[in-house]
């Protein structure tokens, strides 16, 4: 069993990387996904849509341990309005209980509200999933249920300091995809992040600045680790925008989290995102 | 021929509207409401709803719990109305309420099939009956000095635990895997299932649950109501209360032909056809239904001698034996070395907000209503080992199976009486009011460096200090260079514990990759609730310090 590439070729003239700043959330969104070729070109009428936030806590939205939810409901209103989307699913396989993530995260209300579909997962949800080229995840149990006759995925992530691999960000953010015995690959970490980036090829992925946790993540909890930013970044590069988010949300660098070197050389993007990309204000 | 027509449909409903149909539907409701509770005790249906009801109103665990504490928690009030019931109409709560007689009674309706002689056999009064009263005698004693073990055999409370831990558990499992099976019913699953959008819960210990709980359905096979009969304690609470009861059965004796068909359905086995033993009848109102000449009625009537015996058939010697046995238990309970000031188990983690453990034992019923919302199934029915006769099946913390989760305090909402006392998530995290006082700690992880992989393998780890949801987190990491068994030299991020931060959530020994015994354990080492297991001398202040990579 292997997943699908789920990328769409860009339109031509638009960048791997787009970062919309100021305004609101909703209007950064729609910016920044206007600026990168428009979301109807990604998704078409009748697509099914997987969205992967990051629900991984049971913690309120200000604290920026989670997806925030105003991105995903404007993203859910645009796909099911704009692209005429068939359905469109949100899933997630949280640390702490699913349900309860999903409500105090706010993530299951507005996705609710805008139209889609909370997937919670359970033991019935998940199958092994091979990946050529991969090195600890080439064979690994994956919450596969969500994704069945899925067209098109899209990755939405807040940007979060973590210690063993220095940033959880776009390509970190799958790793709620998996199951099985994943409390086992923090003994080589790098390798098994910069997998994500093989395992799942997303249409897209987006990294909301809005509430940047600064330190003591990935679980923060205190409202003094976050800080409040103005900007939004999508890009069909993951690495490139991972490298973009850890420079220029997390203030850090240059030199860059071992995993996205080693995702640059697996062949899943480029770090070097300087002339790669467009800021839309 | 329009006269004859309307006599035969009066005769008809007042047919359709006797009694015994009323206690139907009675007894329907309540069996719903208490299916209804359970299914609605799960962290995305609770919403206020009082789940604990049924509990509350149980007269036993309202007067055992005013006994061992000396006060009435929260709702338990509720069971005067139980109270004033029985004082109006003898024991109906037994048959008009009572999920579990409701049980009894179906499983010896549908499965104990027997011909009308061997039936007035088994429904006339036997002298076992007597001992449920001596079993209330005992509790209630114990109860009095201190010690509340009513949970054990209440039938409520045995009921809640019996289907919360084996049964619930089992109708998911199975309801799942045939919606595995046609994934088309999988919403249609998720909504009837008790724990939704969960792993299949687990609880340690719920096989000798779920087998004391089929020997007691099964026995009605043997001996119709056997529990309700023989053993129920409340029950035997509200027979004693009953004799004082305004409304009765009556016989005519005059009408009497003395045909014993009264004995046909009887519940109670309280003998209708002769001296109607007061204490033993449960108002089921089949003898109303059964007797050819309407010569029984349930009506206001003295208590007389000739025709009833109203008082428990329980003598003086019977009754002194008992209370000299429940004086003798309370030692045998308290002092086999469980649970002391120097000696805990350490894995006596009990829930957030929980009493400590002296006036926790006074309070706690085993109803498991706690285990029941709780969303991690981290909570679980106690063994022997650890919390020994006293404490078994009372809730603790398995962290092997899950972990507290930091914003919910369902638990102390459920519980029906203040073992766990309410708690708010802001009093539970030390948050705005609570600042002062600080968050409630379960206890305190420690690491087993032998078992750890950073420190006794030079292995990347650290999934410990990810997950420890505190900030700072009391997890934290110090950097040590050092050699891999091939040469090369690495920074190793080695674990340590701030134990002044650590609230004992046991998420960290969830998440640790040594699956067996985890390489870090919270043990109940600076529990909030208990003064005698503080382990720091001062807590320090700890900055909120991390430096960037």
């Amino acid at each position: 069993l292997q997943l699908p590439d789920y990328r769409v070729e860009r339109p031509s003239g638009a960048q791997a990387l787009v970062v919309a700043r100021g305004g609101g959330v909703a209007q950064r969104l729609r910016k920044a996904l206007e600026a990168i070729g428009g979301l109807t070109h990604y998704v078409k009428p009748g697509d099914i849509v997987l969205i992967k936030p990051n629900a991984a806590f049971d913690r309120s939205p200000l604290l920026g341990a989670t997806t925030n939810p105003e991105v995903l409901e404007q993203l859910v209103r645009m796909l099911l309005e704009d692209c005429r989307a068939e359905e469109v699913r949100v899933t997630d396989n949280p640390i702490e209980s699913p349900a309860a993530c999903f409500a105090k995260s706010g993530i299951g209300a507005a996705v609710a509200r805008a139209g889609g579909r909370v997937l919670l997962p359970d033991g019935n949800a998940f199958a092994t999933v091979t990946t050529p080229g991969a090195e600890v995840l080439q064979q690994w149990s994956l919450l596969l249920r969500p994704l069945h006759n899925v067209d098109k995925v899209i990755g939405v992530a807040p940007a979060k300091d973590h210690n063993l691999c220095h940033a959880s960000l776009g390509i970190k953010n799958w790793y709620g995809l998996l199951g099985g015995r994943r409390n086992q690959l923090h003994q080589d970490i790098h390798a098994a992040v910069s997998d994500l980036a093989l395992v799942v090829r997303p249409t897209l992925t987006i990294v909301d600045g809005s509430a940047v946790l600064m330190r003591n993540g990935p679980t923060g909890g205190n409202p003094a680790d976050v800080k409040h930013g103005d900007a939004l970044a999508v890009g069909t590069d993951p690495v490139a925008l991972d490298a973009w988010a850890y420079e220029q949300l997390l203030e850090r660098g240059p030199q860059l989290p071992g995993y996205l070197y080693e995702a640059e050389r697996k062949g899943a993007g480029s770090v070097a995102y300087a002339d790669r990309m467009r800021e839309v204000l | 021929v329009r006269l004859i027509a309307a006599w035969i449909r009066e005769r008809q409903l007042r047919r359709l509207l006797r009694l015994s149909n009323v206690r139907l539907l009675s007894q329907a409701f309540f069996f719903a409401a208490f299916v209804l509770s359970v299914w609605a005790t799960w962290t995305t249906r609770l919403q206020g709803y009082p789940v604990s009801r049924l509990l509350e109103i149980d007269l036993l665990v309202f007067v055992s719990t005013a006994l061992s504490t000396g006060f009435v928690y929260r709702f338990l009030g509720w069971a005067v109305v139980v109270l004033i019931l029985t004082l109006l109409f003898g024991r109906v709560f037994c048959n008009w309420i009572c999920p579990f007689g409701t049980l009894h009674q179906a499983v010896g309706w549908l499965f104990c099939v027997r011909k009308p002689s061997e039936r007035w056999r088994r429904n006339q009064y036997r002298s076992a009956y007597r001992h449920k009263y001596a079993l209330v005698l005992v509790l209630l004693v114990l109860a009095g000095l201190g010690a509340l073990q009513i949970g054990l055999v209440d039938p409520l409370s045995l009921l809640y635990r019996s289907v919360v831990t084996a049964i619930a558990p089992a109708v998911d499992w199975l309801a799942k895997t045939i919606a595995g099976a046609f994934p088309s019913l999988n919403g249609v699953a998720d909504d009837l299932i008790f724990a939704p959008g969960a792993e299949q819960r687990v609880f340690v210990g719920s096989f000798w649950i779920g087998a004391l709980f089929v020997v007691l359905v099964g026995m009605n096979l043997v001996i119709p109501r056997f529990f309700c009969r023989v053993l129920c304690p409340l029950g035997a609470l509200l027979g004693a209360c009953s004799r004082f009861a305004v409304f009765r059965i009556n016989r005519a004796v005059g009408r009497c032909t003395d045909c014993n068909l009264c004995l046909t359905r009887c519940e109670g086995a309280c003998n209708p056809h002769s001296q109607l033993r007061l204490s033993e009848c449960f108002a089921c109102m089949n003898c109303l239904d059964d007797c050819p000449e309407d010569a029984l009625s349930f009506t206001m009537m003295h208590r007389d001698r000739q025709q009833v015996i109203p008082e428990p058939d329980l003598g003086r010697r019977r009754v002194f034996f008992a209370l000299v046995t429940g004086l003798l238990a309370y030692p045998l309970l308290k002092h086999n070395g469980a649970t002391t000031i120097t000696k805990v188990s350490p894995q006596l983690v009990r829930p957030p907000g929980s009493l400590e453990e002296e006036e926790f034992l006074q309070r706690c019923i085993k109803c498991e209503q706690c285990l029941d919302v709780c969303p991690t199934n981290v909570l679980q029915p106690a063994s022997l080992e650890q919390a020994g006769v006293e404490g078994l099946w009372s809730p603790v913390l398995d962290f092997n199976l899950g972990f507290c989760q930091l914003k919910c305090s369902l638990c102390s909402e459920v519980c029906p009486t203040g073992a766990i006392r309410t708690i708010s998530v802001a009093e539970k995290l030390g948050a705005a009011s609570f600042a002062q006082a600080g968050p409630i700690r379960l206890g305190t992880a420690f690491f087993d460096l032998g078992r750890c992989l950073p420190h006794a393998m030079e292995i990347p780890c650290v999934v410990c200090e990810e997950v420890c949801p505190t900030s700072p987190k009391a997890i934290q990491t110090s950097d040590v260079e050092t050699h891999t068994v091939f040469g090369e030299r690495i920074t190793l991020r080695k674990p340590f514990m701030v134990p002044d931060l650590c609230i004992g959530c046991g998420i960290c020994q969830y998440s640790c990759p040594v699956t067996d015994q985890r390489a870090v354990r919270v043990s109940p080492m600076g529990e909030s609730r208990s003064p005698q297991r503080q382990l720091l001398l001062d807590r320090r202040i700890i900055p909120a310090r991390r430096k960037p990579v």
